[in-house]
């Protein structure tokens, strides 16, 4: 079976990107296969790292407070180009009010500060899509 | 230098180190115990059988840096520290025990609460109420377009206007910061880094139009671009031209502004990105010198601008390791000021800094638990001897703070201050046995890191190499993995879980700043001279293209009304922008 493909992007204009480069790392050491796109990333260029590294799964991070912006941007583009079975996750700073939104427009996680990484790895273990 | 009296020692040291009349209490080379230390007898006859009958709880203790400590530290632990040569007394070179002779008999640290958000009305509001609470000081935040040098319009500002801190776009939103706020009365600090300059020259032309001197005014710019290329990677122009600015911003205050502190070199960030104490206290210290290298290849003199040198450290969660660092910190820059740049004034070699609580430990889980940690870390700090302080307030992790959360913030100082009877002594942890020895341990460390560095070609070739920011991601992912493992403790995260949280009111910043923002600069772009900006911004970009100063185009160009994007853009025009090679 083929390793699950992982983009981690940082969207926007913030630089701080501990999180990201933690959540990459332990990612890549429980077995997937990750690409990080650096920072100040557009939603049109997260879309198109998706489509040319064949990504199961996108994880944005987000801790400036313009992910209502981002996410449906995202998801918006993944659908215009047929990723839609691409799960999307989201790691940072998110407002409980502003969840409901997020997972309205396809956003399956959101992890918050604290969480520990198996969490996440199990998470997507369990809700990439299928390969084969 | 002082050596203590007599007496003095029979407070520090065990009776059997005191077997030579000359003995000095730091200097662990007159122990005279041949055979075996005090503290290796202790170990034998009372640890020993008190282990056999119960053991310890972990196999080793580290701080949260993951530095090792013993059990308990005692003379024997400090042979070969000189007291006069190593620590000094208060206000006495190296400065170890502070720069003020009387501690903070004389004058409180600044109470300087961080603070911005949504347009500048809003935060202008903000200033007014901290400082009718009693703060001493502001200090801005900008929002990220502000500090990449975009305006609000530019794509990449979509959603992050107002967002993290204020919009500052164009002279008239920082008159509308500053209204009502008498420049020559309050001391200023400002965040502000790749577009420092810029930033800088709109306060400069506010306070102008208040009819306050220039040569009044007191403040503080970050400015230090180092620190993001290397942890919090908010730059815009590669490294060299960068640090041009700096310079540049040294020579004029120098001459223009002489009481304003040009830089913060900071520490702060390189920690929040996951550095270990040493780390930050030795990449920030290399950064500082640095700035003093390329200021003197620039063709200043050492004397004339290293006084008006600033520094900005974190105040993280492990108690002694945090006030040994500050302590370490000072001599670190009086024996580097003297011995390396040949510094002769007093004022070169003091080392002045502010602090900020660690926002890193803060959790969104149980946030009242922040309350104490921050509490904890501030007294550090003021423990150490710190110039001034903010302490971030207990919803952080959730959001920028409501006005309740922050006055909450600003009273713990408040209570530190005048009712836990800290500041009556200067340096009270000095003298202690285990502080003494993580400050010289955290001295040695970073004369080893400064050797490396020197070694890549100095830190701005280090950058480029990427050497400090692998150093940081190597440390952050070691203390993600304790935590996982629960190695390390983190309360309400990893332990002592609860699961039936009511969630707290949080700060919410909506669309409006954004759209005040934008109306607010087509206004501007439509009433002021389009001619003389277009003058204006031709001149920047050639005195880019040459050496002059650039501080008077840019004040220029500030009074014609140009917007933080249009003279970023100049500059990029001649400089280019940074790509970094990212390091996980």
């Amino acid at each position: 079976m083929r390793r699950i493909r992982v983009v981690i992007a940082k969207p926007g204009l913030d630089g701080h990107d501990r999180g990201a480069k933690v959540i990459a790392r332990a990612l890549r050491d429980a077995g997937m296969e990750v690409i990080y796109t650096g920072l100040r990333q557009t939603p049109e260029q997260i879309v198109n790292a998706a489509l040319q590294e064949d990504a199961d799964v996108i994880g944005l991070s987000i801790l400036s407070g313009a992910h209502n912006h981002i996410a449906p941007r995202v998801m918006e583009l993944l659908r215009a180009r047929g990723l839609d079975d691409v799960l999307v996750v989201i790691g940072g700073i998110i407002p409980d009010v502003d969840m409901p939104r997020l997972r309205e427009v396809g956003v399956k996680g959101i992890f918050l500060p604290g969480t520990p990484m198996q969490e996440i790895i199990d998470f997507i273990n369990t809700n990439a899509r299928a390969r084969v | 230098m002082a050596i203590p009296p007599r007496d003095d020692l029979l407070q520090f040291c065990h009776p059997a180190t005191l077997q030579s009349p000359e003995s000095h209490p730091y200097n662990g080379v007159d122990v005279k115990t041949a055979a075996e230390t005090d503290k290796e007898r202790w170990e034998r006859q009372t640890l020993e059988p008190a282990l056999k009958a119960s053991p310890e709880r972990a196999r080793a203790f580290t701080t949260i840096s993951g530095a090792p400590v013993e059990r308990l530290y005692t003379a024997a632990d400090l042979r070969g520290v000189d007291y006069a040569r190593d620590v000094g007394d208060p206000g006495a070179f190296p400065y170890t025990r502070g720069i003020h002779a009387s501690g903070y008999h004389g004058k409180l640290w600044t109470m300087r609460q961080f603070a911005g958000f949504g347009t500048p009305e809003e935060t202008n509001r903000r200033y007014k109420g901290l400082l009718a609470a009693g703060g001493t000081g502001l200090s801005v935040a900008f929002d990220l377009p502000t500090l990449m040098g975009r305006d609000p319009d530019a794509e990449l500002a979509l959603g992050e206007v107002g967002k993290c801190g204020v919009n500052v776009t164009t002279l008239a939103d920082m008159e509308a910061l500053f209204d009502g706020i008498p420049l020559g009365d309050v001391t200023t600090s400002m965040t502000i880094n790749s577009p420092a300059a810029m930033i800088f020259a709109m306060y400069l032309v506010v306070a102008e139009r208040q009819g306050v001197d220039w040569r009044r005014l007191s403040g503080t710019i970050q400015n230090d671009i180092l620190k993001e290329f290397i942890a919090q990677k908010e730059y815009i122009f590669p490294p060299r031209p960068s640090m041009r600015l700096i310079t540049d911003i040294f020579a004029f205050c120098a001459s223009d502004v002489p009481r304003w502190n040009t830089i913060s070199v900071s520490g702060y960030h390189i920690r929040e990105a996951g550095s270990t104490a040493l780390q930050e206290l030795a990449f920030t210290l290399r950064n500082g010198i640095e700035y003093v290298q390329w200021a003197i290849d620039a063709g200043l003199r050492v004397d004339d601008f290293v006084p008006r040198m600033s520094f900005f450290f974190n105040a993280h969660s492990d108690f002694f390791e945090e006030l040994a660092k500050y302590r370490a910190a000072r001599a670190l820059w009086a024996e580097t000021m003297r011995d390396r740049f040949g510094a002769r004034e007093e004022r070169s070699w003091k080392l002045r800094f502010h602090t900020q609580t660690a926002g890193v430990s803060l959790t969104a889980q149980q946030p009242y638990n922040n309350v104490v940690r921050t509490a904890l870390q501030a007294l550090s700090a003021v423990l150490g001897g710190t110039n001034s302080l903010h302490t971030n307030s207990l919803d952080e992790a959730l959001a920028l703070p409501t006005a309740e959360a922050a006055t909450l913030a600003l009273r713990t100082q408040q209570i530190i201050a005048h009712e836990s009877g800290v500041a009556n002594v200067a340096d009270p942890f000095g003298g202690s046995y285990f502080v003494e020895r993580l400050t010289q341990d955290l001295k040695e460390g970073s004369r080893a890191y400064f050797d490396r560095i020197d070694a890549l070609g100095g830190m701005v070739a280090a950058i480029e190499q990427g050497f400090p920011q692998r150093e940081i991601a190597e440390s952050s992912y070691r203390f993600q993995q304790a935590l996982e493992a629960r190695d390390k403790i983190v309360v309400g995260v990893n332990a002592q879980v609860q699961g039936d949280e009511a969630p707290i009111a949080i700060l919410y910043i909506d669309e409006q700043a954004s759209d005040i923002q934008l109306a607010r600069l087509e206004r501007v772009r439509k009433t002021r001279d389009a001619a003389r900006v277009e003058r204006a911004l031709e001149s920047l970009r050639e005195a880019a293209e040459g050496s002059a100063n650039l501080m008077p185009p840019i004040l220029e160009a500030v009074r014609a009304y140009a917007t933080v994007g249009e003279m970023c853009d100049a500059l990029r025009a001649v400089w280019g922008e940074y790509e970094e090679v990212p390091v996980i």
